[in-house]
């Protein structure tokens, strides 16, 4: 009974106050330094973006399998509703064309941002920095791109050339006349 | 979720949205605040804004360098497919739905695109064999939704109803036969993010329409 008036009142108020009037109702606060600085987070292929730090592929292995391989898979093959993350190399041109991140993404800089804002899928954001970096390695490594023990660094990871760099066009269309 | 917009276009067109006709965005629309991005593909139009950053190139996230992109038959990857080219759909009769018996029906529709008014919209209920010319409602703008009818007797024949439309450019709605023939059928969700092809209802007998 409690919820109906409540609603009832919420309704009234939202047919009185047209959106964009003065009324303030003292929700939230102007964005600090520290806010802005907290969701700036976008990487771009010249590393722009990335915050110190290093990883080896193989420090991410035990990152990957404690926190990626339930769904990705133990050697990065994916699952039913999960992509693969590594092979496919050569296929693009076919009629089973495997996209995973060694045979079709074509900046390293994209997995560590992706991986960093969006995974492990159930608490995105609780990876360090070097976490990201130990497991864009690893990775890497399962797709033959870097060694087990070469370090992913800030400096190093936009200079890694993706095997995938050079497969992407500009939008043609329309191109069906 | 990031993408990244040229700045030509984000300063001609993009609204930065917090209502919709006298009321506050809904959550899954996007609340508090969500881009609108006229004419350009559904992802792009970002809801939940949380930030907006001003960058001299783009910034090549997982949502434009790798997935909404589109994999061509010979290997290459089209990339920034933004507009979205002239589309429409019979609305009505359509899938799912039942004529109830031979007689008169006024065959509606939606038709749009990402390049500006559409200028014409063409109807056939013979398989593709003679196509008319619907009628479009007015008002007929750029950046919205134009509605077109025709009216159709149905004799009761096994038939097929689909929808031509062409915008103000002059390009118009290819069939699905010919996006496969250039774009190929690729495996996979980026096969078809920009499909526009024509679409193909079949009635039957009995008066049900089904997808084709």
């Amino acid at each position: 009974m409690s919820n109906m008036i409540l609603c009832i009142v919420i309704i009234v108020a939202a047919a009185t106050v047209p959106i964009g009037t003065a009324t303030r109702y003292n929700l939230g606060h102007p964005a600090t330094a520290g806010d802005i600085k907290a969701c700036d987070i976008s990487v771009a292929p010249d590393g722009a973006g990335l915050p110190e730090g290093s990883g080896t592929a193989l420090q991410g292995r035990a990152v990957y399998e404690a926190q990626c391989a339930i769904c990705h898979g133990a050697r990065g093959e994916g699952g039913a509703d999960y992509p693969a993350l590594a092979g496919g190399r050569g296929t693009l041109n076919t009629d089973k064309a495997v996209l995973t991140v060694g045979s079709y993404w074509p900046y390293a800089t994209t997995v560590w941002d992706y991986i960093h804002r969006a995974m492990p899928y159930r608490n995105p954001g609780s990876l360090t920095p070097n976490e990201v970096y130990s497991v864009t390695a690893y990775v890497l490594f399962m797709n033959g791109i870097v060694g087990l023990r070469d370090q992913v660094t800030a400096k190093s990871l936009p200079t890694i050339k993706m095997p995938n760099r050079d497969g992407f066009v500009p939008d043609p269309r329309p191109d069906v006349k | 979720m990031s993408r990244s917009i040229p700045l030509e276009k984000a300063l001609s067109d993009v609204l930065v949205a917090y209502g919709q006709n006298g009321e506050a965005l809904r959550p899954e629309q996007g609340y508090p605040l969500r881009l609108i991005v006229p004419g350009w593909e559904g992802n792009i139009n970002i809801k939940w804004l949380g930030r907006l950053k001003v960058a001299d190139r783009p910034s090549m996230t997982r949502e434009e360098a790798a997935i909404y992109t589109d994999l061509m038959p010979d290997g290459t990857a089209r990339r920034f497919t933004f507009v979205m080219e002239a589309k429409s759909v019979i609305t009505r009769p359509a899938g799912g739905q039942t004529l109830s018996g031979p007689g008169f029906y006024e065959i509606t529709g939606l038709a749009w695109s990402g390049r500006g008014r559409i200028s014409r919209v063409e109807v056939s209920t013979d398989g593709g064999k003679i196509w008319n010319d619907a009628q479009l409602n007015e008002p007929v703008l750029s950046k919205a939704l134009t509605r077109f009818s025709l009216p159709w007797r149905w004799e009761g024949e096994e038939t097929s109803l689909q929808s031509r439309c062409t915008d103000e450019t002059g390009y118009v709605q290819p069939s699905r036969e010919e996006l496969i023939a250039i774009r190929g059928r690729r495996q996979g969700p980026d096969g078809f993010d920009h499909y526009n092809g024509i679409k193909v209802w079949y009635v039957h007998h009995n008066g049900q329409v089904s997808h084709v």
